[in-house]
């Protein structure tokens, strides 16, 4: 590579899933630069975590269709971008058998999650519908 | 790989990708399991939300905001020499731009972050 630093992974050259993979941690990285950093900023500068109760969500933040897809947008990018990025990290340093049951796990985590998520973004009653 | 030090700003920027990566990795599944309790247990809820507007919640707040910033940055540093590989002759100080960038913007986020805890007048705040 000589004065080429290898930050990111190198694109994987065999193409199939693992180029498919490299491709969308580029792109969910991107949505969830918007994403993400937006949602801190409204979070933690605009509004002030200590008003943050179960009440003022339900009311508030969650009070139109547009922040709740906001949200679960933000949800499916991360959730695939994080799990991803661990499943690498999980792949770097664990080898043979305890590789694929930590993959396993990993994987049912994100799913359970992502569901979980999912429920909750989508059932909780919106304001003025009910 | 990460305990074998080779030097230089493309080894560090690396490594904090990764640990900052692992570390919002498990903010976001908390984060997750909390907001389920809105829905599930917002009593629940409540009681994690005083935990996160404390002193030491707001610490926290701002690591994973510093640790989302650098991530964000650098990953957009990666994506640049990725599609566009004459840049990588640039990388060090791309990565130095990152951190410009980096106290810009975290400075003043981590004063609105903290004020409360000082009784320091907060900016913008809803």
């Amino acid at each position: 590579m000589g004065m080429y630093s290898r930050v990111g992974r190198p694109r994987p050259g065999a193409g199939g899933l693992e180029l498919a993979i490299w491709y969308l941690m580029r792109l969910t990285g991107v949505a969830l630069f918007v994403l993400a950093l937006g949602h801190f900023l409204i979070m933690h500068v605009l509004f002030d975590p200590a008003n943050q109760t179960s009440t003022w969500i339900a009311s508030h933040r969650w009070n139109s269709i547009f922040w709740r897809s906001y949200d679960w947008l933000l949800l499916t990018m991360v959730m695939f971008h994080a799990f991803m990025g661990v499943r690498t990290v999980v792949g770097d340093y664990v080898k043979g058998g305890p590789r694929t049951v930590l993959l396993m796990l990993l994987y049912l985590v994100a799913i359970v999650l992502l569901v979980a998520g999912t429920v909750v973004v989508m059932t909780m009653p919106l304001p003025g519908t009910v | 790989m990460l305990l074998r030090y080779r030097g230089s700003e493309g080894m560090l920027a690396w490594a904090f990708h990764r640990i900052s990566g692992v570390a919002i990795w498990a903010f976001v599944v908390l984060h997750v399991v909390d907001i389920y309790l809105v829905g599930g247990n917002p009593g629940a809820y409540n009681e994690i939300l005083k935990i996160y507007a404390s002193l030491p919640g707001r610490i926290m707040e701002v690591l994973l905001g510093a640790a989302l910033l650098y991530h964000a940055l650098n990953g957009l540093r990666i994506i640049v020499m990725d599609f566009w590989p004459a840049m990588t002759i640039y990388h060090k100080q791309l990565w130095y731009a990152c951190w410009v960038v980096f106290v810009v913007v975290g400075g003043p986020v981590t004063y609105q972050i903290m004020a409360p805890v000082f009784g320091l007048p907060q900016f913008l705040v809803q």
